[in-house]
């Protein structure tokens, strides 16, 4: 068990493309990290950097204080779980199990012990004499995780695992792995496109985009509080709204709508305005309005999705299934969920939404 | 996709029949032969069916024929053969194996000419470069050994290629998987490579087995002294006797019997083939 930290890692491949851009991350102790990000950001190349599977051009990596830099991977006392599973065909899962440790000189009733148990934890002991080929994908995914588990590493390592699983299936896998590690304390690092998969898994997630990080914090800070016009659109389903706003004085227009900022506007001109699907909502008398145009409607069955004009920008409003729905709307967002963004870089301007932040935060907590 | 026309059938079965007879024929003749004496072979066209003979034939070829015509035993010459053939098989994929392993695997100096050196053997095979390769035998002092028989026949890029061209669909996961499993290059190989090419190895067994039995250019060449004479050059100097008749029977016989080998190995290899395409693994 061992903490992991990632310092100004680079990675440079041959031809000069930088996959990855000085990534500093510090990963507690039984820590569950998920790096986020679309494809090609550098999500795979910075895991792989920590397995020892890539070499590594700027920074530096330390598992357990250890720099690893030089060493391989075996050597890093890291596991991995492969995105399709590279379980060994010609072995059974019992071999496939046991040969991380055999290779280590395991003594052989120590192996039987672990493999014994792993099976156990995962239900795979009725498959322990059968080859990979047999058994369907959620077992072999099972039995990838066995392979890491048994070695009782300091550090997990996944690359997108459940990707090759049926969405029901992956959904389960997502719950026991997290329970799994949970369990376990397992120092985690896992990789992923899916911002869902990415939410639920993650004690703190890290969105990449380009090689570099975008932001890093737990999965509600991130979403409550995107750092970046980048984040807003990644994290959160359906994608944040994001509309050119203009503030004049104490006032917000979006198209023809004008809202009204109470206290110190956070920013005058031009800015890029978030607004979140679920923030919006249907106005009272005498509210500020967004006059929405319904373009077409998606239902989702728990809720549905409003798509229309505002003015002339596209906006999604999420609402509630019993009413009816007409041509047009009028919507109304409370203040404190807008987010500003900057609308020359995208960067996130003041702190937002950071009374639900905290409000929510906190429930977790407790609960 | 295929159509249930009668006429088509009888046609395509017509063909199939015409070409197992013009394979089958010759062997089906050699067969006949060699129970038959040579006084009917001799006295007009072969006879279609079976003679008599049988037992004296084969007796005969299995112990006195050879001296007769100045060869060793035909249990010698055939495990000569024997020899011979396994040796090469043997020595091409382990040769072969390994050199594809390094071309894939590493990174090394020139590793791209390397491959391509040996990519170009295959295009020399030894009859197209017998001259130099004799002299190198020779200047060597190979001749008459079973290096001198058999290493230049195990020299050629066949397999590597073959090899080279299976390690590239394995996917690189799998090495990683062994990376992070504290496995090392050779431990990789020994582990992982080799049993997963378990069917690639038998079915070039076969094809290696049969290619090394049926020498017959290169034995002549380097060796002189017939006690490294295989049953191919054994079989060649009983047709070519100075004088008297050419007892085809007997060579009939012999070649026979030089034919179960490569056949029994086919059968017995196919079982291994026919598990190795339906349980595919990767
Ligand atoms: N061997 C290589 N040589 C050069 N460029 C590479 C190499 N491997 C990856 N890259 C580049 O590095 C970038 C990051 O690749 P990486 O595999 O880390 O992406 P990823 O975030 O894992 O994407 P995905 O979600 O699709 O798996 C990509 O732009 C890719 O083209
Ligand atoms: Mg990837």
């Amino acid at each position: 068990m061992a903490g992991i930290k990632i310092a100004g890692v680079s990675k440079i491949y041959a031809g000069g493309v930088k996959a990855v851009n000085s990534v500093s991350i510090d990963i507690a102790d039984g820590e569950f990290i998920v790096l986020v990000g679309p494809s090609g950001c550098g999500k795979s190349t910075l895991l792989r950097m920590v397995a020892g599977l890539e070499a590594i051009s700027e920074g530096e990596v330390s598992i357990g204080g250890k720099v690893v830099n030089r060493m391989e991977p075996a050597e890093r006392d890291i596991a991995m779980v492969f995105q399709n599973y590279a379980l060994y065909p010609h072995m059974t899962v019992y071999q496939n199990l046991a040969y991380g440790l055999k290779n280590r000189g395991t003594p052989k009733a120590e192996i039987d012990a672990r493999v014994a148990e792993a099976a156990r934890m995962l239900e795979i002991t009725q498959y322990l004499e059968r080859k990979p080929r047999a058994l369907s994908g959620g077992q072999r995914q099972r039995v990838a995780m066995g392979r890491a588990i048994v070695r009782k590493p300091a550090a997990f390592l996944f690359d997108e695992p459940l990707s090759n699983l049926d969405a029901k299936l992956r959904v389960s896998m997502r719950g026991e792995i997290k329970r799994l590690q949970r369990r376990l304390g397992t120092t985690s690092i896992y990789v992923t496109h899916d911002q869902l998969e990415a939410m639920t898994l993650a004690d703190r997630l890290v969105v990449l985009n380009g090689g570099r990080i975008e932001q890093i914090g737990s999965p509600l800070e991130v979403y409550h509080a995107p750092a970046s016009t980048f984040v807003a659109s990644f994290i959160g389903s359906p994608a944040m709204n994001l509309v050119a706003g203009e503030i004049h004085g104490n006032r917000l227009a979006i198209g023809p709508a004008l809202i009204d900022l109470a206290g110190a506007p956070p920013a005058s001109g031009a800015v890029t305005v978030g607004l979140r699907a679920e923030d919006l909502r249907l106005a009272h008398e005498g509210e500020t309005v967004l006059p929405m145009t319904v373009d077409y409607v998606e239902e989702l069955g728990a809720q549905r999705l409003v798509h229309g004009l505002v003015g002339d920008q596209m906006l999604t409003a999420s609402m509630p299934t019993d009413m009816v729905i007409g041509e047009s709307l009028s919507l109304t967002i409370d203040q404190d969920r807008l987010h500003f963004f900057s609308a020359s870089d995208g960067k996130r301007i003041g702190s937002g939404t950071n009374v639900a932040t905290d409000k929510t935060t906190a429930a977790v907590e407790t609960a | 996709m295929v159509e249930n026309r009668p006429f088509l059938t009888f046609l395509t079965h017509a063909f199939l029949i015409l070409g197992f007879a013009v394979v089958a024929l010759p062997v089906y003749v050699a067969i006949i032969a060699s129970t038959h004496d040579i006084s009917t072979l001799m006295s007009g066209p072969v006879p279609l069916l079976p003679g008599s003979h049988f037992i004296e034939n084969y007796t005969q070829i299995l112990t006195s024929a050879s001296a007769a015509n100045g060869l060793p035993n035909y249990s010698h010459m055939a495990l000569n053969s024997l020899i011979m053939a396994l040796v090469i098989t043997i020595g091409k994929i382990a040769i072969s194996i390994i050199s594809a392993f390094a071309i894939v695997y590493f990174r090394f100096p020139l590793r791209q000419l390397a491959f391509w050196i040996i990519f170009v053997t295959l295009m020399l095979p030894v009859e197209v470069r017998i001259m130099p390769t004799y002299k190198i035998v020779a200047d060597l002092g190979m001749l008459n050994s079973w290096a001198g028989l058999t290493i230049p026949l195990i020299a050629s890029a066949t397999a590597t290629f073959l090899f080279r061209q299976f390690f590239m669909t394995v996917p690189d996961e799998m090495l990683e998987a062994a990376r992070v499993d504290g496995a090392g290059p050779m431990k990789f190989f020994r582990d992982i490579l080799l049993p997963l090419s378990r069917t690639n190895i038998g079915a070039l067994s076969v094809i290696l087995f049969i290619y090394g039995w049926v020498q017959y250019l290169w034995p002549l060449l380097v060796t002189t002294d017939p006690g490294y004479y295989t049953l191919m050059m054994g079989m060649k100097r009983m047709v070519t006797v100075q004088d008297g008749v050419i007892q085809w029977q007997l060579v009939m016989a012999g070649s026979v019997l030089a034919m179960l080998p490569p056949i029994l190995i086919v059968i017995f290899m196919q079982r291994l083939f026919i598990r190795g395409l339906t349980e595919t693994e990767k």
